[in-house]
């Protein structure tokens, strides 16, 4: 197990190695410690946002060895040595990722606070089924809750990706 | 929303993890996947000392074919793994399925099988479809092991068999002679819900004739029960829409819901007279769906 440091209180902390958007991030972190608080708190990447934090509403979703979970419901110990990706990470270079532009350009953003955690579970389901029906996309946000846009126009934007992408790259893409 | 202290601990073996769990003792709980222990621990309804962590058991996070036993759920399963695996897909889809309807794909990344059984809430989905068809449970404690009938895990609401030191390391479905499966779970809404009521069925059918049918309500009592007086009912007569209506009226007789935030007992009563007819007729007519 990782390093364990106890302090004078008789609480451990625990040293952790975590992957974050491509790199290592070492940080000491307590037991109770959640992994949304780490990536917010420690690393500054406050894209991750914190709704009900009971593992409902999705603000919190991150991509864990590239699968979508509540990063409020899981203990950063619990995470050492994984790989995460957040928000700020979702986009491959300086331009805005397809679904990021598909959000902007169909209306799918309005007060936004839920927006970070729709694009990672509509990056997750594109990324697994490149030409989901609308069935799928809903379900695939299911765990997503926006109390703006009635989700016509996201599932509008997930939907508008999907047309846009040729199979040709997809398959480079792999 | 923050977390008390705790102690934590991730063993490298199953006989550790026991061994920790008998010095602990009451103080201790088990962290699986923690979708429920974490939100209770928030909510302050649970304040353990220390959680043993199962991140490290690697053994248990498989589903394989045995052949002799059956098809093996390592108890660290996700609600997810079960959804994709592909001997689930093929043998058992009802399971694959009424994984696919709990909570949210964020959830289900995280969620495992063993913690969804272990935890005992009335209204989980995976206990009644894995009951109808006849899963075991294995218990690994510091004193050997117990090999059991999932449906003698459960007490009573949040209460099961399973002693201190003891963890549930995997779930077989035996192979059996069943012709069909299904299970249907009313919620209130089609995502993030808790089951109303639900219904899971597993048939043997020769001949237009019911050799078996094993029927297994959720949310329907304080534990997920049989409804042995329906399969009793059901056992060697010729199936007929007004046979599998009748079979309806006699699971609703016999189960005993109460009355909560999500339905009357007098609708779930009802939901469980309509459902347990459609889900034997789906098992008939469409196998293990």
């Amino acid at each position: 197990m990782s390093q364990v440091i106890t302090d004078k209180h008789g609480i451990q902390h625990y040293m952790i190695t975590i992957n974050v958007n491509g790199d290592d991030y070492t940080r000491v972190v307590k037991a109770n410690t959640l992994l949304v608080n780490v990536l917010r708190d420690e690393l500054d990447l406050t894209g991750t946002k914190k709704g009900c934090e009971l593992g409902d509403c999705g603000s919190c979703t991150i991509l864990l060895e590239n699968k979508p979970v509540d990063s409020c419901m899981i203990l950063a110990i619990e995470a050492d040595g994984k790989k995460i990706t957040t928000i700020e990470g979702i986009a491959e270079s300086s331009e805005l990722d397809k679904v990021q532009e598909a959000f902007i350009n169909n209306g799918a953003i309005q007060c936004g606070y839920c927006t970070p955690g729709m694009i990672i579970s509509a990056k997750a389901l594109l990324t697994r089924n490149p030409h989901p029906n609308e069935k799928e996309v809903r379900e695939a946000i299911a765990g997503n809750l926006c109390r703006c846009t009635g989700f016509v126009n996201i599932v509008k934007a997930v939907l508008k990706v999907s047309e846009e992408t040729n199979d040709k790259e997809v398959i480079s893409n792999e | 929303m923050y977390l008390p202290d705790f102690d934590y601990y991730a063993p490298d073996s199953l006989a550790e993890t026991c061994e920790g769990l008998e010095h602990f003792g009451a103080k201790a709980k088990v962290l699986s996947g923690g979708t429920d222990i974490i939100a209770k621990m928030k909510s302050g309804l649970l304040n353990p000392e220390v959680l043993i962590s199962l991140k490290k058991l690697e053994d248990l996070k498989k589903i394989e074919y045995v052949s002799g036993k059956g098809v093996v759920i390592g108890a660290l399963s996700t609600h997810n793994d079960l959804v994709n695996s592909k001997i689930l897909n093929d043998k058992y889809l009802s399971v694959s399925e009424a994984a696919h309807n709990m909570a949210s794909n964020q959830i289900r990344n995280i969620g495992t099988v063993g913690g969804n059984l272990c935890n005992a809430v009335p209204s989980a989905d995976l206990p009644p479809i894995l009951i109808a068809l006849g899963a075991t449970i294995k218990l690994v404690g510091t004193k050997g092991e117990r090999v059991m009938l999932l449906e003698d895990l459960f007490t009573g609401p949040m209460k099961t068999v399973i002693a201190e030191n003891e963890i549930l390391t995997e779930i077989v479905i035996p192979d059996q002679p069943s012709t069909g499966s299904n299970y249907i779970k009313f919620g209130l809404r089609r995502s993030g819900a808790l089951a109303v009521v639900g219904i899971a069925v597993a048939v043997t059918v020769n001949g237009g004739t019911f050799t078996e049918a094993k029927i297994a309500i959720g949310a329907a009592a304080p534990t997920p029960i049989r409804a042995r007086e329906t399969e009793k009912f059901l056992q060697g007569k010729t199936i007929s829409d007004d046979l599998l209506a009748e079979a309806g009226v006699i699971a609703s007789g016999e189960s005993k819901p109460i009355s909560d935030i999500r339905g009357s007992a007098e609708y779930r009563r009802d939901l469980i007279r309509v459902l347990t007819r459609r889900a034997l007729h789906k098992a008939i007519n469409e196998g293990h769906v």
